[in-house]
C-alpha cells in the first residue's frame, strides 16, 4: 500500500473460490432437493469481488469495495416447479433455499413445458473463451487512473469546468451451476470498465456527456486520457443544442444507439415475447424481416468476448447461428421452457442473446453513412422506454446533429423520433463500418430511409 | 415463509423489531456497533454509519390460467460508510457478524490516512411513528389463498371480454427490516411492508393485437388487494386499456398544448423537476436549477411537494436510510423554489438540514438524495373547464417510464393512454407517444392546474445511478401551453 492508504487493515482483493470449493455446495443443494421430494433441480452459485472509485474534481468522491454472493436453485416436483435464492453460501442458508424452493413447487400448477433441459441439448467440453482477467487492483491505482481520466477531459476545452466525475469499476466472479441430468460447470469471468461524465457550460446553458470503455482484460481498455477527451469533445458539441422544426427524415443511430434497435429486434424474437404473443414480429420465422442486404449472427464463443458462453443459464450448448440471413428471420431465441411453449427445441439462449454481430454488404464508414443520408438527423442520444413490443410502434426522445449534404452540423435536442420498427428494420438502408465493441450486440451505425422527427 | 421466528412476542416498535433480527440473532451488542463505528472513525473520518438489512421477497406468477412458478428469495446483510468532506468509502458485507463487520469497515475507510481512532457518540433511539403497519406480507395470506387470488383476477379478466387472448397476473411481497447506527448516536430502526399486485393482457381482433396492463399496491399485507376488488379494479383497467388501442389512430407529431390527467401522469413533476432538486446535483452544480433557490422557477400555480409521510404509500418511510424520519418537504411554492430534498452528506455540505430523503437499493448500494412521494397540490379549476380551454391538442392520462437530463434539463416521457382534443372535446384515442420537453421551461408553461389531485396506484420505481427504490406520484389534471408530442403524424 502506499503512503496515501496506509491502512492497517489492507483491503486487498480476496481471492474468488475455485471450483472444489464451489461444485460440492451446488451437488448438496441437488441432493437436498431430491432429499425434499424433488425429481429434478438445477442450482448455481457465484462469487464476486468488485472495487469502483470515483473522481470528481479531482478527489476521490466515492471509493467502493464489494464482494458478493448468490445461490439460486428451482426444484421439480413432477411438471410444477418452484425457485428460491439468498445471498448466503452457509449450508444453513443454501438448505433453506432449497427448503423453501421445494414448498413452492408442491403449490404451483403442473406446466407440461416445465422441465430441466434435454440431456441431449446439455454442453459436453465446456472451452475455455478467455473470458477471466482479473485486475490486480489497489485503491490508489484505481484512483490515479480515474483521477488521470477526468483531468484529461477536463483539460480538453476551456467551456469544462464541471463533471460528475470518472469511474473506474473492476469485477471479478465465479459461477457454478449444475442440474440433476449431470451437468456441473464453472465458469469465470471478468468485466472493467472505465466512464468520464463531462459537463460543458456556456452562455446558451449546460450540456453533459460521457464516454466509456469496457472490456473483460485491463489491458484491452482505451486509456484513460482518452475516454476524458472524447467525453469532454462529445459535452463541449452539444452546447447550444435547440429543436428542429417537425419534419419526416432520414435518420443515422450512432452506433452506441443503433444496438438498442438490433436489441429490440432481439426481444422481438426472444421465446418469452412469442408464446405470450407479445412481440411484433409473431409468426415471422422464415419471412422478410429487415433489409435484405443484412446478416445479423449469433457468434457466442468469440474470445474475449463481452457476450460469450459455451453454455447458456441451463447449461445447453451455445452454437453460432444465423438469426437473420439476407433479411430472413432464421431462428428465434429460445430456452427450453419457451421452446417447448412453441413446440420447438431449445436454441441455447435461456438468459438471452450471446454475441451478436450485424453486418451489410452496404458497409460504410461512418462519413459516407451521412454523404449518403445526405439531410437529416444523427442521433447521438435516445431518451425514455417507448418502444411497444407489440406493435412495433417507437417514439423516443432524441438528441444528436442535423446533417446537411452529409456534413455534421448543429447539434439538436428536444425532439423525438417516431414510427414502426416493422418498418424501420426493412428500410435499414446502409450500416456503418463504426462497430462499437463495447456490449454483447456488435453494430455499426444504421441508417433509416426515413422517420417522423418532432420539434419546434 | 412462515412470517417472523418471534411471531409468539411481537415487539412493540419498528426499531425493536429490527434489533432482534439483526442484532441479536447474529449475536451482535450496542458495544459492537460502537466498537465498528470507532474504527470507521479514523482521521479525518467526520461521519460514519451502519446499515444492517434483511429483505424477504416473494412473488407468484399466473400464465396461462394457472400459477406456474413461484419465487422466494432472502437478502441481508451490512453496509458501512465512512464520509471526510465530500469523500465517501463504502463496503459491505454478506454476512452479519462482527469479524466481518470489522472488515468493512477497514475497508470502507480507505479514502483517509490512518489517524488516531475516535468514538462515536453514545446510541439513542430513534423514536418515530411507524407510518404503516409492520405485519409481513408473506404470512398475511396462505399460500393456497394467494393462488386463488390470481386465479380468481385471472377468471374475471378473460370474462371482461372475448378479445382477451393472454393475461399475465403476477403477486410479489417484500419485508424489508433494516436498522441504522450512526455515529452521532443516531439508532433507527424500521419495518418495511410493500406489496403489489400486476395484471397484463394481450388482446386480439382478428389478428390485431394489443397490450394492456395495470397494477397497485403499497405497504399493506396481501388483505389490501382482496378489499374493495381492488385486483379486479387492475383487471378490468388492464382490459379497457387493451381494448381502447385497438381503436388508436396515429398521435400527432410536433408542439401543441397538452392536458395531462390527474394521479400517474404526475410522472411529469418526478422527471421535469423532482430530480434536479435532489441535493446532490445542486451541491455538484450538475443540476438545471442549480443556483436558482428563491426564483421563480414554474407558473404561480404550481406548489409541488416531496411528502414521505404519507401513511401506507408505497414511496412512504417512517425513517429513511439514515435513519432520519421522513417529512412534507415543499420544493416549489406558488412557483418558487424553496426546497431540495437532501440526504445527510448532502445536507451538511450545504449546510442544510436532511429532508429525510436519503435512500438506497439495498445495504449493497450507497444512499443518495431521492424522492418518497412527490405530487403537485391541486388548484380550484374543474378538469372539464381545462379540456375545454383548448382549441387543439392532447389529452393524455397514462404513462409508462420517463427520464430526464438533469444538467440540460431535457425529460421525456411516454404517454401510454392519450386521446386528441378537438375544439375542446376529447376526441379519437391515439397510439403510444413520447412527449419532451426542458423541465424549467415546461414548469412556467403550466397554465392550469385541476382542483381533482390524485396519486399513483403504488407502482412506480425510480432508478438512479442504477439503484431502483419505490416511489409514489401525483397531481391534478394540468395544461401545460406547449410541449413537444412525438407521435407520427404531420
Amino acid at each position: 500500500m502506499s503512503k496515501a492508504i496506509s491502512d492497517p487493515h489492507p483491503s486487498a482483493p480476496v481471492s474468488l473460490p475455485d471450483e472444489a470449493e464451489m461444485s460440492p455446495l451446488v451437488e448438496q443443494a441437488l441432493t437436498l432437493a431430491r432429499e425434499n421430494g424433488a425429481d429434478g433441480a438445477e442450482a448455481g452459485l457465484s462469487v464476486g469481488n468488485g472495487l469502483s472509485v470515483r473522481v470528481r474534481m479531482g478527489e476521490i468522491d466515492t471509493l467502493q469495495q464489494k464482494r458478493d454472493h448468490a445461490f439460486s436453485v428451482t426444484a421439480h416436483f413432477g411438471q410444477s416447479v418452484g425457485s428460491a435464492g439468498c445471498n448466503q453460501l452457509q449450508p444453513e442458508a443454501i438448505r433453506a433455499a432449497v427448503e423453501a424452493a421445494c414448498a413452492i413447487a408442491r403449490s404451483t400448477a403442473p406446466d407440461p413445458c416445465n422441465g430441466l433441459a434435454e440431456p441431449e441439448l446439455l454442453a459436453r467440453d465446456p472451452v475455455d473463451l478467455d473470458l477471466y482477467h482479473p485486475w490486480d487492483l489497489n485503491p490508489e491505482n484505481a484512483i490515479d487512473l480515474a483521477r488521470a481520466c477526468e483531468a484529461a477531459g477536463l483539460a480538453h476545452d476551456t467551456r469544462l469546468s464541471n463533471s460528475e466525475g470518472a469511474t473506474l469499476s473492476s469485477r471479478s466472479s465465479v459461477r457454478c451451476y449444475g442440474n440433476s441430468n449431470g451437468f456441473l460447470a464453472t465458469t469465470r469471468g471478468s468485466y472493467h470498465s472505465l466512464v468520464c461524465v463531462m459537463v460543458a457550460a456556456d452562455d446558451t446553458g449546460m450540456q453533459r456527456d460521457y464516454w466509456t470503455t469496457v472490456s473483460r482484460d485491463p489491458a484491452r481498455l482505451e486509456s484513460g486520457e482518452s475516454v476524458g477527451a472524447e467525453a469532454g469533445r462529445r459535452a463541449v458539441a452539444r452546447l447550444g443544442a435547440a429543436p428542429i422544426d417537425t419534419c419526416t427524415v432520414p435518420v443515422v443511430f450512432a452506433a452506441p444507439v443503433a444496438r438498442g434497435l438490433i436489441g429490440s429486434m432481439l426481444g422481438a424474437i426472444s421465446g418469452g415475447s412469442l408464446y405470450r404473443k407479445a412481440s411484433f414480429l409473431l409468426d415471422q420465422l422464415n419471412q422478410t424481416i429487415c433489409a435484405e442486404h443484412l446478416d445479423i449472427l449469433e457468434r457466442p464463443h468469440l474470445r474475449g468476448g463481452l457476450g460469450s458462453a459455451t453454455f447458456d443459464a441451463e447449461g445447453v450448448a451455445t452454437h453460432d447461428r444465423d438469426l437473420v440471413k439476407a433479411g430472413v428471420l432464421g431462428g428465434y431465441l429460445l430456452g427450453s421452457y419457451s421452446a417447448r411453449k412453441l413446440g420447438m427445441r431449445s436454441t441455447g439462449n435461456a438468459g438471452g442473446a450471446h454475441n451478436v454481430l450485424v453486418q451489410s454488404q452496404r458497409t460504410l464508414d461512418l462519413p459516407a453513412l451521412l454523404a449518403r443520408m445526405g439531410t437529416g438527423l444523427f442521433v447521438t442520444e435516445l431518451m425514455g422506454q417507448g418502444v411497444n413490443m407489440v406493435t412495433g410502434d417507437y417514439s423516443r426522445g432524441a438528441a444528436g446533429y442535423w446533417v446537411q449534404n452529409g456534413e455534421i452540423g448543429a447539434p439538436v435536442e428536444g425532439v423525438t423520433i417516431a414510427g414502426n420498427l416493422k418498418t424501420m428494420f426493412t428500410q435499414i438502408d446502409a450500416v456503418g463500418a463504426d462497430v462499437d465493441m463495447r456490449s454483447n450486440l456488435l453494430t455499426g451505425s444504421i441508417l433509416i430511409e426515413q422517420m417522423t422527427v418532432a420539434g419546434s | 415463509m412462515t412470517g417472523r421466528t418471534d411471531a409468539n412476542t411481537p415487539p412493540a416498535t419498528p426499531l425493536a423489531t429490527a434489533e432482534h433480527a439483526l442484532l441479536e440473532e447474529a449475536g451482535l451488542s450496542h458495544a459492537d456497533l460502537d466498537q465498528a463505528l470507532g474504527r470507521l472513525l479514523v482521521g479525518s473520518v467526520d461521519a460514519a454509519d451502519l446499515y444492517f438489512q434483511r429483505s424477504r421477497s416473494e412473488s407468484w406468477v399466473l400464465e396461462d390460467g394457472i400459477v406456474k412458478s413461484g419465487r422466494f428469495d432472502l437478502d441481508q446483510g451490512v453496509g458501512v460508510r465512512a464520509m471526510s468532506g465530500d469523500k465517501t468509502g463504502f463496503a459491505y458485507s454478506d454476512a452479519i457478524q462482527l469479524p466481518a463487520l470489522l472488515t468493512a469497515c477497514g475497508s470502507a475507510r480507505a479514502i483517509v490516512r490512518a489517524g488516531q481512532s475516535g468514538r462515536g457518540k453514545p446510541l439513542s433511539a430513534e423514536k418515530s411513528k411507524p407510518l404503516y403497519s409492520d405485519t409481513d406480507p408473506h404470512g398475511s395470506l396462505a399460500t393456497q389463498n394467494k393462488i386463488d387470488l390470481l386465479t380468481r383476477v385471472d377468471a374475471f379478466t378473460r370474462s371482461l371480454d372475448e378479445r382477451v387472448e393472454e393475461v399475465t397476473v403476477s403477486l410479489h411481497g417484500i419485508q424489508d427490516t433494516v436498522l441504522v447506527a450512526r455515529s452521532d448516536g443516531i439508532l433507527a430502526g424500521d419495518v418495511r411492508p410493500l406489496v403489489r399486485l400486476n395484471v397484463s393482457v394481450i388482446v386480439n381482433a382478428k389478428g390485431q393485437r394489443e397490450s394492456g396492463s395495470s397494477g397497485g399496491g403499497g405497504r399493506y399485507a396481501y388483505g389490501y388487494f382482496q378489499d374493495e376488488d381492488r385486483a379486479l379494479t387492475y383487471a378490468s383497467e388492464a382490459v379497457r386499456q387493451a381494448l381502447l388501442k385497438l381503436d388508436a389512430v396515429a398521435a400527432p407529431a410536433g408542439t401543441m398544448p397538452v392536458v395531462l390527467g390527474p394521479g400517474w401522469p404526475g410522472v411529469l413533476l418526478h422527471e421535469a423537476v423532482g430530480h434536479g432538486l435532489e441535493g446532490d446535483f445542486n451541491r455538484k452544480g450538475t443540476s438545471a436549477f442549480a443556483q436558482r433557490m428563491g426564483e421563480q422557477v414554474a407558473s404561480s400555480l404550481c406548489t409541488v411537494i416531496d411528502d414521505g409521510t404519507l401513511p401506507d404509500r408505497r414511496g412512504s418511510l417512517t425513517v429513511d436510510d439514515e435513519g432520519t424520519p421522513s417529512q412534507f418537504t415543499p420544493l416549489i411554492e406558488s412557483g418558487r423554489l424553496v426546497g431540495y430534498m437532501q440526504d445527510t452528506l448532502n445536507a451538511r455540505l450545504m449546510g442544510m438540514a436532511p429532508t429525510g430523503n436519503g435512500r438506497r437499493q439495498s445495504y449493497a448500494h450507497l444512499p443518495m438524495p431521492r424522492m418518497t412521494n412527490t405530487f403537485m397540490q391541486p388548484g380550484e379549476t374543474d378538469a372539464e373547464e381545462i379540456i375545454r380551454s383548448v382549441k387543439n391538442g392532447l389529452y393524455a392520462v397514462n404513462f409508462g417510464g420517463g427520464s430526464v437530463d438533469i444538467t440540460s434539463g431535457k425529460f421525456v416521457f411516454s404517454a401510454s393512454e392519450a386521446y386528441l382534443i378537438e375544439d375542446g372535446k376529447v376526441t379519437a384515442p391515439v397510439k403510444g407517444a413520447t412527449l419532451i420537453g426542458n423541465g424549467p421551461e415546461v414548469m412556467t408553461r403550466i397554465s392550469m392546474v385541476g382542483n381533482d389531485l390524485a396519486l399513483d396506484r403504488g407502482v412506480g420505481t425510480c432508478g438512479k445511478e442504477g439503484q431502483g427504490v419505490p416511489v409514489g406520484v401525483g397531481q391534478p389534471t394540468l395544461k401545460v401551453d406547449q410541449i413537444t408530442v412525438g407521435g407520427t403524424q404531420i
